[in-house]
């Protein structure tokens, strides 16, 4: 698994590749957490296209991205979801907790 | 069978050779990622739950055919057996919790339990032993 993070203009958008699974949702959580917590960024944006699995721990590590960012009253986007994840969000009933949008540039739409 | 150590570094090599498996066995591909999820799960839960999550203790999953009669039909499937040596669990932990509320944790089981017909925890001796089957939805007719 990989993750890489660029920052433009508000937006801290995190690109995320390979599984996400037990072995490395923690620095999937981690980069998360320190990103909405210490940036502040208004915005906070998980590219998943390169992701094509992950598990319960890093819906999880989402749900915790999620909550912090509405604890500072930020908002917390996924784009491009595989059919596994999207698979994922729907069994945790989460389709709908999330915004979600097929591509970055619905994502970064004001 | 797999021998393995609990290491998370591991799981997505067992992933790698489940959903394979269930494609061989002729699982369509939704059903092969959630058998394949089920796995990862029940894999996930016995490194951190049952070792707490030391990664040098030993894991051995079995893969065999799986048979049972409807009637006239007979349903394929494929059964898998998790066994661990970890302290023994307790089977009202092994449920899953409500979705219906935002919080992290606690999905694992609800995978599981939803991609698989037979979900079955068992104690033997010093051994705990996760069952997991699914059936093909195909029916072979007069088998």
């Amino acid at each position: 698994m990989q993750i890489s993070a660029r920052r433009n203009d508000g937006t801290t958008i995190f690109d995320l590749s390979g599984d996400i699974d037990f072995a490395n949702s923690p620095e999937v959580r981690q980069s998360l957490l320190r990103e909405i917590r210490e940036s502040r960024v208004p915005r906070v944006v998980v590219n998943l296209s390169g992701v094509h699995y992950i598990d319960s721990s890093g819906v999880a590590s989402l749900v915790e991205g999620l909550k912090a960012s509405r604890d500072l009253g930020s908002r917390f986007i996924l784009f491009g979801l595989s059919t596994a994840a999207r698979e994922v969000l729907q069994l945790s009933r989460l389709l709908k907790v999330f915004e979600i949008y097929d591509s970055e540039e619905e994502a970064l739409a004001p | 069978m797999m021998a393995l150590y609990s290491n998370p570094r591991l799981l997505s090599t067992v992933r790698g050779a489940v959903e394979p498996l269930a494609e061989t066995l002729g699982f369509p591909a939704a059903q092969r990622r959630s058998i394949t999820r089920a796995v990862d799960e029940a894999l996930t839960n016995i490194v951190r739950h049952s070792y707490g999550n030391r990664p040098d203790r030993p894991i051995t999953l079995y893969f065999r055919r799986a048979r049972r009669r409807r009637g006239n039909s007979v349903e394929q499937g494929l059964e898998i057996v998790l066994c661990d040596h970890g302290p023994a669990v307790d089977p009202d932990k092994l449920r899953g919790r409500p979705l219906d509320e935002l919080r992290p944790g606690g999905l694992g089981l609800h995978f599981i339990h939803e991609a698989m017909d037979t979900v079955e925890f068992t104690r033997k001796g010093l051994t705990n032993r996760l069952r997991l089957v699914k059936y093909l939805a195909e029916v072979r007719k007069d088998v």
